[in-house]
């Protein structure tokens, strides 16, 4: 298994409950605002985390504008670019239940880094069809980027060191709605 | 837990999660073959042989294809109209396809252990696609999706596996699969197409059809083999189908209506599925061709994407 992998501790909260939830709210008055409406939206969340916030963000147009999304999950693993150098691929599936032809398609994603995985479901989102755009929401933007990629809407821009971690924590997942920063304990 | 495995030889040598994981990325990969445009670019850049030294429809195509949807270079040999009408040896040809750098080397040969030959002799990862009597690991796997996606889970199902058991790597690589997913096989033939380790397997054995096929969760019917029979082992085609092919009313009379009924094909008509039974409600025989694809899809797929493979 090579070296052990380093541990882990909390460096610092970003967004407690109720910040994750302001910011989820904010980004989809935006969203209606920058499309003005939700006319041929769709959402496709990354899994896992993005999933769960294409969903929570579905829930929050249908209350704000009445519309209900579809919203489909897209596994990546197929289109990344470092097969082979990360052990097993865990292939999880990709459903997406509806035609994203003529759709604007926004994808979901906690946190955006380098871009490398945006680039990859770009490829994943085009190979199912020919929406008429593509726009991307993430939690935290927390820079580095390695690719020309920007997202359309962030709900935190979080300056980070690369050796910290930004652990986007979801109820559906880890029983609680939080991000915090982590960094390695053998410092 | 993960694959470490740098070839995919039986079904013996796996550990239950091992089978797991195989039929859980199958099962993801699945999705694709719904699609519009058919193609992943999992695989790009690298290269399967098929090296096929017996006849194949459903295995080499469905090898083919699964290759060809993750963007591999797939490339076809078949022994008729190759150097091996010339006399070369099996290992040299092998060895003159592994010095052209292909990352899987795909092998169908009528020797038992030939694909472990290859797994010694060369560096690329070696999928067996059936070995004479020996195992057919590919098509297990698929056996075992099917079952899971039309019975929701393993634990606890008893599968009957009627018919020429001496001579099927079918039902070695099943019984081999089953076992260790806990499930309970009971194997069912004429006493001369019974061979004696299936018991060492840990499979039960009847030999009356009307017997095995009470109260089981799945039938699966083996083609009978009639290329691989060099003595009389059985008196007629017409005996064996009269006592051993699955007909609907034995179907209606001894097993359960819920009961799948599966075959690895080719099937004989009319031998040992009548063609009401092939091509009735609770066949899946078809759905195990299409899941094929999805499970040689996987096994590419963990065999060439596993760490520090050559991919990396």
């Amino acid at each position: 298994m090579g070296s052990p992998a380093p541990r882990y501790r909390e460096k610092a909260q970003v967004l407690d409950e109720t910040a994750l939830d302001r910011a989820l709210t904010r980004i989809a008055h935006e969203i209606l605002e920058r499309n003005g409406g939700a006319k041929d939206l769709a959402f496709v969340g990354l899994r896992t985390r993005g999933v769960s916030l294409a969903h929570r963000l579905a829930a929050k147009i249908a209350q704000i504008d009445g519309t209900t999304l579809p919203v489909g999950t897209l596994d990546i693993t197929l289109y990344r670019d470092d097969l082979g150098m990360r052990g097993t691929p865990v292939i999880r599936g990709t459903d997406i239940p509806f035609s994203i032809k003529d759709k604007t398609v926004i994808v979901v994603d906690d946190v955006l880094f380098t871009g490398r995985t945006i680039r990859a479901a770009l490829d994943a989102i085009i190979d199912l069809g020919r929406p008429t755009a593509i726009q991307l929401a993430c939690l935290v933007d927390r820079g580095h980027r390695e690719l020309p990629i920007r997202p359309d809407y962030v709900g935190k821009n979080l300056p980070t060191s690369r050796r910290e971690i930004v652990a986007v924590r979801m109820r559906e997942h880890d029983g609680e709605d939080r991000v915090v920063i982590e960094e390695p304990e053998e410092t | 837990m993960g694959w470490t495995r740098k070839d995919l030889l039986t079904m013996r040598d796996l550990d239950a999660s091992e089978i797991v994981l195989l039929v859980d990325t199958a099962a993801s990969l699945q999705e694709i073959a719904s699609r519009e445009i058919k193609k992943v670019p999992a695989l790009r850049g690298k290269t399967i042989v098929n090296l096929f030294y017996e006849p194949s429809t459903r295995t080499r195509t469905s090898f083919e294809i699964a290759g060809k949807w993750l963007s591999a270079d797939v490339v076809n040999f078949s022994s008729g109209g190759s150097s091996t009408s010339k006399g070369e040896r099996f290992i040299d040809t092998a060895r003159n396809i592994a010095a052209m750098s292909p990352d899987v080397v795909v092998v169908r040969h009528s020797s038992a252990g030939a694909a472990e030959l290859l797994a010694r002799a060369l560096p690329c990862s070696i999928v067996n696609a059936g070995d004479g009597g020996h195992e057919h690991p590919t098509q297990a796997l698929l056996d075992l999706l099917t079952i899971r996606e039309k019975k929701g889970h393993f634990d606890g199902l008893h599968v009957a596996i009627i018919g020429d058991i001496a001579h099927s790597r079918v039902a070695r690589s099943n019984i081999h699969g089953m076992r260790k997913l806990g499930m309970t096989v009971t194997v069912a033939g004429p006493p001369t197409l019974i061979p004696p380790f299936v018991q060492e397997l840990g499979a039960k054995v009847s030999y009356r059809l009307e017997e095995a096929i009470g109260d089981v969760d799945v039938i699966m019917m083996l083609r009978l083999q009639q290329e691989r029979m060099t003595a009389g082992l059985i008196p007629s085609l017409r005996e064996y189908a009269r006592y051993w092919g699955l007909t609907l009313d034995k179907l209606a009379r001894h097993a359960r209506p819920d009961t799948l009924i599966m075959h690895p094909g080719p099937v004989n008509r009319g031998v040992e599925l009548a063609p009401e039974v092939a091509d009735g409600p609770y066949s899946v025989i078809l759905d195990q061709v299409a899941r094929g694809v999805a499970v040689r899809m996987g096994v590419l797929l963990l065999l060439a994407g596993r760490k520090g493979g050559d991919g990396a």
